[in-house]
């Protein structure tokens, strides 16, 4: 009973952040499934949905900051796609990734521009950001919220993906462009409908996790990103459901660290995890079998 | 069964004797007239990758309603003239004109809208999609009720039907053959185009693809094939065109090039007689 109320906090608090890791970690996970790219400027759209909602805040009524935020960032990855990948859609895949690498360090100094520098305090949204008590822990409203918004959010869109027609064609475009080229899928629109889906869920997840924290700063997407990046290849690459208990289990895990007093070592557990996948089971949990398309 | 079938249905450019048992012998043609009206006209057609000249300005007609072949060693730009023909490569040069429409300016997609499909090389089924999934994808493009081609394709292809939710990695070659086909049936398509289908199959389910190849074409399909089974492919063809190193270097129909000197000793092989 002891422990458990010692440690419940970050046992709330690591299922939170997990929830938040899995949305960003979809959208890794799900462009990494069709394009075969590690989108590395993911982690910046989040920090940017972040800014837009310190900036919009200031001029603009929540009810339309939030849903503003969850545009601009759509469009904000939607572009990206347009922008830096689709040029390269022939090039080798190590063009891509630098150009990818280009745009998360392009991101990262414009906000570093706009901001100054300084650390720009997120608002408070009320009802998630009031505190709630479960039995010997006190937390946020959005601690309880995320896991359950998130699951509701995964179930749909694996509904999506598996039951309707434009998920049939994701899961087509992700075996064989060309061949759905000759079922007369427009390539191009499903890659964006990646983008959009990723986009979406990362300002979702953006909305929740600095919801948590106090100020917004140019590299505050970096570690969350790294992280749902490790999560998102711990679970398998290009597998959703994986890239969720990926999430969860580095969230959970890391929150105990921090519960034991061994803060300082909490995020070299996710990159211990990292290099141990990469060592042991390179897949994933959920990964596809490293064949060859015949 | 047969049973002296000796068949080569491979990679090379010698085919081998073929003796095909059972199944409709040499032209065995529909029996409605045909209509004689040029479906596809490709004049002057060029294709090259990189500088090199893969098809070098080559002309053919596919009358409606007809199979017609293309036949050649491996490399003399027959596949790349079926992928240039559906927007797959870019024609350098030359008209490809379907049904009054020109299609070198256009995309797969619209491509595929105006009615052509093209079933790839080495079959291509979306192996992580159930069978129904793949036939779903096939017509893609369609928004009108499926259920009567389901029907239809199913009729055509029994053994698709048992498979049904059956994920398509998980069939044989042969089945996949015929999943590829089906889905590109799914399209409605007025012409079908075909990517060496017997590639890689053994002999008997050979013969199945190209019984196959006559149903569906006696039931009214236009049928451009591509195949280094030659001998196959002139049987089943009204009108045939050999490629060699880019180039039309012969044409006629299906029988007079399968008794062609200068084909037999090429692609049907020296001792054929």
């Amino acid at each position: 009973m002891d422990f458990l109320s010692k440690n419940l906090p970050y046992l709330l608090a690591g299922i939170s952040v997990g929830g938040q890791y899995a949305l960003i970690a979809i959208g890794y996970t799900m462009v990494y499934g069709i394009l075969r790219l590690i989108n590395f400027a993911h982690g910046d759209i989040f920090m940017v949905a972040g800014l837009v909602m310190v900036y919009s805040t200031t001029i603009l009524p929540l009810y339309i900051s939030i849903p503003l935020t969850i545009i601009v960032t759509v469009i904000l990855g939607m572009s990206i796609e347009k922008i830096a990948y689709k040029p390269l859609r022939n090039s080798p895949r190590m063009s891509v990734m630098i150009s990818a690498i280009g745009v998360s360090y392009l991101l990262q100094n414009l906000a570093l521009y706009i901001t100054g520098g300084l650390a720009q305090v997120y608002p408070t949204i009320p009802f998630i950001s009031s505190p709630i008590t479960i039995g010997p822990a006190t937390t946020k409203v959005v601690t309880i919220l995320t896991p359950f918004l998130m699951i509701v959010l995964v179930i749909a869109l694996m509904q999506l993906i598996n039951h309707t027609k434009i998920g049939m064609a994701m899961r087509s475009v992700s075996t064989d462009f060309e061949t759905s080229r000759l079922m007369g899928i427009n390539v191009n629109n499903v890659i964006s409908m990646t983008f959009i889906i990723g986009s979406f869920l990362a300002a979702i997840g953006s909305l929740l996790y600095f919801s948590n924290y106090p100020s917004v700063i140019p590299t505050s997407g970096a570690m969350p990103g790294l992280k749902a990046f490790v999560a998102a290849v711990f679970g398998g690459i290009g597998s959703i459901p994986g890239a969720v208990i990926g999430a969860m289990l580095i969230g959970i895990v890391e929150n105990l660290i921090k519960g034991v007093g061994w803060t300082t070592f909490s995020d070299a557990f996710t990159f211990v995890l990292l290099i141990l996948v990469l060592l042991f089971k390179p897949t994933g949990l959920f990964g596809e079998a490293a064949t060859d398309k015949v | 069964m047969s049973d002296k079938n000796k068949n080569v249905a491979s990679t090379g450019n010698t085919v081998g004797k073929v003796t095909s048992a059972g199944g409709p012998g040499f032209g065995n043609k529909r029996e409605e007239g045909l209509s004689g009206k040029v479906l596809l006209k490709v004049d002057g057609l060029k294709v090259s990758y990189g500088g090199i000249e893969a098809v070098r300005g080559i002309s053919f007609d596919v009358p409606e309603g007809e199979i017609v072949t293309l036949i050649g060693a491996n490399g003399a730009g027959k596949s790349s003239t079926l992928r240039a023909i559906v927007g797959l490569e870019k024609a350098a040069g030359g008209t490809i004109t379907f049904n009054g429409a020109e299609l070198t300016s256009m995309g797969t997609e619209q491509i595929v809208k105006n009615g052509i499909t093209l079933v790839p090389e080495g079959r291509r089924v979306f192996v992580n999609l159930s069978v129904y999934e793949n036939l779903r994808m096939g017509a893609y493009l369609r928004k009108d009720d499926l259920s009567a081609d389901l029907e239809w394709v199913y009729s055509l292809f029994p053994r698709l039907k048992e498979r049904h939710w059956q994920a398509a990695g998980t069939l044989s070659g042969g089945e996949q053959q015929m999943l590829a086909i089906a889905r590109a049936l799914m399209s409605r398509p007025q012409m079908i185009m075909m990517d060496e289908p017997s590639l890689g199959l053994a002999p008997i389910i050979v013969q199945e693809v190209f019984d196959i190849i006559r149903e569906i074409n006696r039931q009214g399909m236009t049928i451009l094939l591509v195949e280094q089974n030659a001998n196959m492919a002139l049987k089943a063809a009204d009108k045939g065109y050999v490629m060699e190193t880019g180039r039309i270097t012969l044409n006629g129909t299906g029988m007079e090039l399968a008794e062609n000197d200068e084909v037999k000793e090429a692609y049907l092989g020296k001792s054929h007689k």
